[in-house]
């Protein structure tokens, strides 16, 4: 059962502004599913190893030489704020 | 005669004694007409392409042919909103794989068709550019999150479309707009260019009116890829090569646990009769077990969400897309993605952060995870005595506008045959196989990994000898 103050928590995690009002709202219908999400304690599987992929591919190289890549104005054509070639955001910290 | 509703063959004839101009001017007035909203972007370069492929001469085994692409596939210079405020004014820089593989081949991109927003629904009601409607019935929802690709297909607005498909996200659209569509083995097709929802779950794949066409866009797009990490490299299959009117001897099985409780009885009985058609062309069929699948469903969200919470992350108002203003860089960001994202985003955000997070990852994740194996061997034992398994695609036909979407829960129920493939990452196909109540119903057909050809040819066989796939929706005629 997750509370208000989980909520507010999960939403500073997720970096995702939740107003008071929002708040109560995500509380029943977070725990409406998170309950649903329960059923799997039924299942036994400490014997059971996780499957994070279905295909048996590991460690995917590719030889280490430089290729083409995109322009940097192409790159930067998606936002107003850059500043000398550079992403522009407020002070972190 | 116009292109609209024509097999590939068919428009490929057309051009040949017309011109590509011609039709894509034939789908582009047909867009124009349209009652569905089922583009959010129609090409303004599409007519110029066409003549410029006519002026070349048709080269490549789609030259001159129209397509349309789902909203989450990057094609340079039209924009890749993902049905989200978040992405409204973003225009890739790049083509996806799949756009590369199309361009080659000579496609001409008719323009980008509306989703559920990043791909996360299975109605195309929570696109930020409004529902899409279902052609069969405007009151009803085309499924979802591929609900424009299918539409458009079941509407005479594109020959056939791609799609993508994480949780059913393809076969569902395709069993209410009464279109064939196909998800592809993990790993079959490169995902380079597709926006990430839940990576280890979804593919690109084909939506179109008949099975041939799958095939024919199969042989373009499915094959190794280097940009795509869990690209497979495979042999090059021959997709065609596969469309043979013959079952005699195929081995189907059929899971009980797909016809649970809440199935509709139109939907069953269509299901049915489509097995005992193909047993009357020479297959046989026996029930087959798969215990874990009541927990597909829960598994599948808690991964799929979990994935999701990470892949959207890149969303930050930053290098593109949507921004905020804010004093700070947490608040800029946050604010941001309080705005630009839509309500059921934000919410599968949160609950992958949460499950995810310290205390919570082994209760959650990490059981799923482990759920998943158990379903992964319910199909590889299954698919050991079979050559294929049937079941419904949807256990209802399409439902009506607003009918769920406030409550989510319900609306993710509704995906429970769809979603254990993805887990499995086995290839399905969803086929028309009949009507209820007017609407349409799909046949799921699921295959062995890389077992495409079977599915086509059992697809192929059945719809050779029904007229389902032929039929058109009143409505948008």
């Amino acid at each position: 059962m997750i509370t208000k103050e989980d909520v507010e928590h999960i939403g500073w995690l997720a970096r995702i502004e939740i107003s008071e009002q929002e708040k109560a709202e995500y509380m029943e219908k977070l725990n409406s599913v998170l309950d649903y999400f329960g059923q799997l304690d039924e299942v036994a599987t400490e014997d059971v190893s996780p499957t994070y992929h279905v295909i048996d591919l590991h460690n995917v190289f590719r030889e280490d030489v430089a290729a083409e890549s995109l322009p940097q104005e192409k790159v930067l054509a998606n936002t107003e704020n850059k500043q000398e070639g550079a992403f522009k955001v407020p002070r972190i910290g | 005669m116009t292109a609209k509703w024509m097999s590939v063959a068919e428009i490929k004839q057309k051009i040949g004694e017309s011109s590509a101009e011609e039709v894509t001017a034939d789908y582009l007035e047909a867009i124009k007409k349209s009652k569905i909203n089922g583009y959010v972007t129609v090409s303004d370069r599409a007519l110029e392409k066409s003549k410029e492929i006519d002026s070349e001469g048709h080269k490549g085994p789609l030259a001159g042919v129209p397509i349309a692409i789902k909203d989450n596939i990057s094609v340079q210079g039209l924009p890749n909103s993902c049905g989200s405020r978040m992405l409204e004014n973003y225009v890739p820089p790049f083509n996806a794989h799949v756009i590369e593989k199309l361009i080659e081949a000579g496609a001409v991109i008719l323009g980008k068709t509306n989703m559920d927003e990043f791909a996360m629904g299975s109605s195309t009601e929570s696109s930020y550019f409004g529902p899409v409607l279902n052609p069969w019935d405007l009151e009803r929802v085309p499924g979802g999150s591929s609900g424009g690709s299918a539409a458009v297909v079941a509407a005479g607005e594109a020959p056939f479309a791609l799609g993508s498909d994480t949780g059913g996200s393809i076969r569902c659209p395709a069993s209410f707009c009464g279109v064939v569509g196909l998800k592809p083995t993990y790993g079959a097709v490169s995902r380079y260019g597709a926006v990430a929802y839940a990576n280890s779950l979804e593919q690109i794949g084909p939506l179109a009116n008949n099975v041939e066409d799958i095939a024919v866009l199969m042989d373009v797009i499915a094959g190794h890829d280097a940009r795509d990490s869990t690209s497979v490299p495979e042999e090059k299959t021959d997709y065609q090569a596969a469309l043979k009117d013959d079952i005699k001897g195929l081995k189907i099985g059929v899971p009980k646990e797909y016809f649970g409780e809440g199935i509709s009885p139109g939907v069953e009985k269509a299901v049915w009769d489509a097995i005992h058609h193909c047993e009357a062309l020479g297959a046989s069929w026996e029930e087959v077990s798969m215990p874990h699948t009541k927990y597909a469903l829960a598994s599948y969200y808690i991964i799929a969400m979990s994935e999701a919470s990470s892949n959207l992350a890149r969303f930050d108002g930053t290098r593109y897309g949507f921004r905020e203003a804010g004093e700070t860089w947490h608040s800029l960001i946050s604010k941001t993605r309080a705005e630009g994202f839509g309500d059921e985003v934000k919410r599968r955000i949160l609950i992958g952060t949460y499950a995810l997070s310290a205390g919570y990852h082994d209760k959650y994740y990490l059981k799923a995870l482990k759920v998943r194996t158990l379903v992964k061997q319910d199909f590889e034992k299954a698919l050991s005595k079979v050559d294929v398994l049937m079941a419904p695609t949807m256990p209802n036909p399409a439902f009506k506008v607003g009918e769920k979407i406030e409550d989510p829960l319900a609306l993710y129920l509704s995906d429970v045959n769809t979603v254990p493939i993805n887990l499995a990452g086995v290839p399905s196909m969803s086929v028309p196989c009949g009507f209820t109540d007017g609407l349409p119903v799909g046949l799921q057909i699921i295959g062995k990994p890389f077992d495409e050809p079977t599915l086509l040819r059992t697809a192929y066989t059945f719809e050779q000898n029904t007229d389902y796939h032929s039929r058109r929706p009143p409505e948008v005629a």
